[in-house]
């Protein structure tokens, strides 16, 4: 960007260069009664895309439920934030960084990282959890162990600097997103409900200050880079990239919350897509004013810069506050302590215009709520010629193998599957010393210090589910999420969710986002889970196609008693096997069909949201009198996975097995029975003694359950059809991503 | 007792460190902003883990110019005790209390994990409360856990009884699968020759509770509360 670009003119060229529809430029006009000069038109530009202003996706996200008792702070703000008792609340919020882990994975990686810590801290909330969701090509392919080991480290070395535990997350490896990863993170804070704070700037004349790191030309236009698909050209657009510096955040996050619970500030807002200009009209927006910059008073990196590089640079470990009356000053002296530049750079004021100076000369002047009210588009949608061909696959074209304990051993090993302790040993799991359960089990559990109070917490997508019936998918991936956390112990009470999808103006991919929104729905009212946030990665394309349409979802659970945890692994020889829920013999969709006899096709599983919603009532009231020695859902790779996995105990360098014996359920094909996919399945071992009791409760709710058989022995014995030892897949299990890495 | 924990820009186990002496070892603790020279009349100074200046140079060495750790040696040189953890013994080591050096892993990546270390020396105040080659589970949580030190001052700390704990395994033997870092001859911790001053890489401010896994890392503080000796 040459440092003329205050003379360039306004031309077609310009415009679609900014990724501006010429409808889009007339509106413009329009709202401004002229034409706009480059700054401004590169306001609307980052403004008006979809990383900003959803214009795509805000219809569909508007029928999403975000109400319910504990929200204190539903979508709109930097992050959601939900009552959890005692004077406590939490903060937690979702976010993609895919399109630039994909160009650069170690930076792309840790901005994602520092970007959603930033959302969480913003709120006046201390970080105090961090959780990830990753999806690479096959872990075969040499480029995908580049941007897989890029990927790790980049969140490895954000998340342990700045000191908050990584404790949860998941890795899938598939075709569908060998040239555009995958990288969603997530972040939980914990804050007092007198410790919120938003993003709003109010009170005429006062100070708008700010904060962090010095701006420089990095970034400019990720927002717009984030909103197109990635190509060959791609990688010429690494400015687009921004370089992390964790230390920096530290420093950021604990002047900012002693700022905060300081009392001395109206509104804050970190600076993270589109920079300062989002964090500017958003402010102003939200709190129904005008906002005043002079761009020379911005701390500055390199000489020369333009307004328009100072306005969209996304320079990161920067924050923009608007100080109370009488406290500017406390705020540069808190600032000083910390050694960060603090400058204030204009005034609120009643407008109700962003009016941008250089040194006093006017470069830009807009109505701020034009800037926050992008276009909307109702895209065009059609149903995939190839939901068809799912639909009329035959099973029965497809052989049950003879050797079934060979299949087990395969899948285990899948990378998809397997442990990912290559990953999260890398993950600076334990600090804050709040961490009861760690990586490795359903659902991992944090303390909040000074109470009896836990947080579960896990994050799950489900993209080959949605590619092949993206309603069903949908609710899926919401029943997974709560059944994980349901498994842990607890209660769910909200979520947020990261929407991953191709390029909407394809009315195909048009077609699966409508669908999984509608999913999403109806899973979150059956189960009474509002959704306080997130955030729609579109444009997810390479040059075979869209990526398959994956919605995330962070889910949070919550523990009055966090003693009444449960992890997933058996615990004492002797103890009695359950079976929760019904089995099933179809292996449409599932994991097995993929690993064993590559294919991506069938119907998936179907979920009748009644009979999940029992599952975890029931769950949770045995949790509550601690009845369960364990409980592990039935997720990739069916009941013989999840058997399998119960046996291990996952935590880091301190595996111990178990075997069992159990009997294989139901009727039909024997693959459908041990790796077939079937929802509302659960796994708990207990001891024999409350057998009676546990069997009364799950009749009360009225959960089919069936006793399957006995934690013991070397070996894991499912019916006639398979017998291994437990030794040889426990290394299977956690061996296998290793020495795929080495 | 009297705590006093340093808390440099980066510092990020300052917390842990005054939650576990002051909610669960029930003693006195006082934060200690690294610009600061006022130790305020310790009986120890805990100087926590982190990225102190993100460890941006090296890990430890800027942290070692801050105004507190002249405070620090004053202290230690009169024989008040200090203890290192993680990046707190990176820093005690490149501020010359501690011999030796903290290298990258030897496989290079940072490593959070469970690990059990062994009581090599139980006559030092930060051991005492430990029985004679005792396993304790410990956590370790580092990029740069590997010890190093020349042949030499591997001798200098045999001959003075200077290597406090070792990596080992569950059974207490000193393995090269139970090493996580390469370090050499499996050090894990060691003090000064004044036996004041004590750096290891495990965390015992994340192993003093049951709820967390392990609660071996009381041992420790508990040695330190029953020491007598104090800084004169």
């Amino acid at each position: 960007m040459s440092s003329s670009i205050m003379n360039v003119e306004v031309t077609d060229k310009v415009v679609k260069e900014h990724g501006l529809k010429p409808d889009e430029y007339q509106r413009i006009c329009d709202i401004l009664g002229r034409k706009p000069n480059i700054t401004e038109l590169g306001l609307y530009s980052v403004m008006w895309s979809e990383h900003c202003g959803y214009k795509h996706s805000r219809a569909l996200l508007k029928t999403l439920p975000t109400k319910g008792d504990k929200v204190l702070q539903g979508p709109g703000e930097n992050a959601g934030i939900m009552d959890i008792g005692e004077g406590w609340a939490v903060a937690f919020k979702v976010e993609s960084h895919n399109h630039p882990s994909a160009i650069e994975p170690y930076q792309g990686a840790a901005t994602g990282v520092g970007g959603i810590l930033r959302d969480i801290f913003t709120m006046g909330a201390r970080p105090v959890a961090n959780l990830n969701s990753l999806r690479f090509g096959p872990l075969t392919d040499p480029k995908v162990k580049r941007l897989f080991t890029g990927v790790v480290h980049g969140i490895a070395d954000y998340g342990n600097c700045m000191g908050i535990p990584t404790v949860a997350g998941e890795v899938v490896f598939d075709d569908s997103y060998a040239e555009n990863c995958l990288v969603n993170a997530m972040s939980v804070g914990l804050l007092k409900h007198d410790q919120i704070i938003r993003g709003k700037a109010t009170g005429i004349g006062n100070a708008v200050i700010y904060i962090g790191a010095t701006t420089g030309r990095d970034g400019i236009h990720g927002a717009t880079f984030a909103s197109t698909e990635i190509t060959g050209e791609s990688t010429e657009k690494r400015s687009a990239v921004q370089v992390a510096d964790p230390f920096m955040e530290k420093l950021l996050m604990e002047a900012t919350l002693e700022l905060i619970h300081g009392n001395l500030l109206v509104g804050i807002q970190d600076m993270g897509a589109a920079g300062l200009t989002c964090s500017t009209c958003e402010m102003a927006s939200r709190g129904g004013a005008g906002i005043e910059i002079d761009v020379a008073k911005v701390p500055q990196r390199e000489k020369g810069m333009t307004p328009y590089e100072i306005l969209l640079s996304e320079s990161q470990e920067r924050m923009l506050l608007v100080a109370k009356p009488g406290c500017e000053q406390k705020v540069h002296d808190i600032l000083a302590k910390w050694d960060l530049h603090a400058a204030t750079i204009g005034i609120v004021t009643d407008t109700g215009r962003m009016i941008v100076k250089e040194n006093g000369k006017v470069v830009a002047d807009v109505p701020a709520d034009s800037l926050t009210d992008a276009p909307l588009y109702h895209p065009a949608k059609s149903e995939p010629a190839i939901l068809k061909t799912y639909k009329e696959f035959d099973e029965n074209s497809i052989p049950v193998p003879g050797n079934l304990s060979e299949v087990l051993e395969k899948l285990i090993a899948d990378p998809t599957i397997a442990s990912k302790r290559w990953v999260y040993r890398q993950y600076d799991h334990m600090v804050r010393s709040n961490s009861l359960i760690r990586p490795g089990s359903d659902a991992a559990v944090i303390r909040v210090k000074g109470t009896q109070l836990g947080l579960a917490m896990t994050i799950d997508g489900l993209g080959s589910y949605c590619a092949l019936d993206p309603y069903e998918g949908a609710k899926i991936v919401v029943a997974e999420a709560a059944r994980n956390i349901a498994c842990s112990g607890a209660q769910s009470i909200g979520m947020t969710d990261c929407l991953n999808f191709g390029n909407p103006e394809k009315p195909e991919v048009f077609y699966y986002l409508d669908r999984v929104i509608a999913g999403l729905g109806d899973a979150a009212r059956a189960f009474n889970i509002p959704i306080t946030g997130g955030n729609v990665s579109l444009y997810n394309e390479n040059p075979t196609g869209a990526i398959d349409p994956t919605p995330v979802i962070g889910m949070m659970g919550l523990f009055q008693n966090v003693d009444t945890r449960i992890t997933q692994w058996f615990k004492n020889e002797g103890d009695s096997i359950y079976l929760l829920g019904s089995m099933g013999q179809s292996i449409g969709g599932s994991r097995y069909l993929t690993v064993t006899h590559g294919k991506k096709t069938g119907l998936c599983p179907t979920l009748n949201l009644e009979v999940e919603l029992k599952l975890h009532q029931a769950l949770k009231a045995l949790a509550d009198q601690k009845m369960l020695q364990s409980a592990h859902d039935c997720s990739d790779g069916g009941f013989a996975v999840a058997v399998s996995e119960s046996c291990f105990t996952g935590t880091t360098h301190e595996q111990k097995s178990l075997g069992a014996t159990v009997s294989l359920p139901g009727e039909g094909r024997l693959d459908g029975r041990l790796f077939g996919e079937a929802q509302s399945r659960v796994i708990v071992s207990l001891k024999p003694a409350d057998a009676a009791k546990v069997e009364e409760i799950l009749k009360k709710f009225g959960v089919p359950f069936e006793k399957i058989g006995t934690v013991g022995g070397d070996s894991l014995t499912i019916g006639k059809e398979v017998k291994v030892a437990v030794s040889r897949l426990a290394d299977l299990f956690f061996t296998s991503i290793e020495k795929m890495m080495a | 007792m009297r705590f006093s924990v340093t808390v440099f820009p980066g510092s990020n186990c300052d917390h842990d460190c005054e939650y576990v002496l002051r909610d669960v070892e029930k003693q006195d603790v006082q934060m200690i902003w690294h610009k600061d020279t006022d130790l305020k009349n310790p009986d120890c100074v805990v100087v926590p883990g982190g990225f102190s200046y993100g460890d941006y140079l090296r890990t430890g060495a800027i942290a070692r110019f801050s105004p507190v750790m002249k405070s620090v040696a004053d202290f230690a040189a009169k024989g008040g005790l200090v203890i290192g953890i993680c990046n707190g013994f990176q820093i005690l080591c490149e501020a010359g209390l501690l011999p030796g050096a903290l290298i990258r892993n030897k496989n290079i990546k940072f490593l959070c994990q469970s690990t059990y270390i062994r009581v090599e020396q139980n006559n030092t105040p930060f051991t005492n409360a430990c029985k004679p080659n005792q396993v304790l589970k410990i956590p370790i949580a580092h990029g740069e856990g590997n010890y190093f030190i020349d042949a030499a001052g591997l001798k200098g700390l045999k001959d003075n009884n200077q290597i406090v704990v070792r990596y080992c395994d569950a059974n207490g033997q000193l393995t090269p699968e139970s090493n996580p870092n390469g370090s050499l001859e499996n050090i894990a911790g060691i003090c000064n020759v004044n036996r004041n001053v004590f750096g290891l890489m495990p965390h015992p401010d994340r192993s003093a509770e049951d709820i967390l896994g392990s609660h071996d890392g009381h041992y420790l503080w508990q040695s330190i509360l029953s020491s007598k000796v104090g800084a004169k």
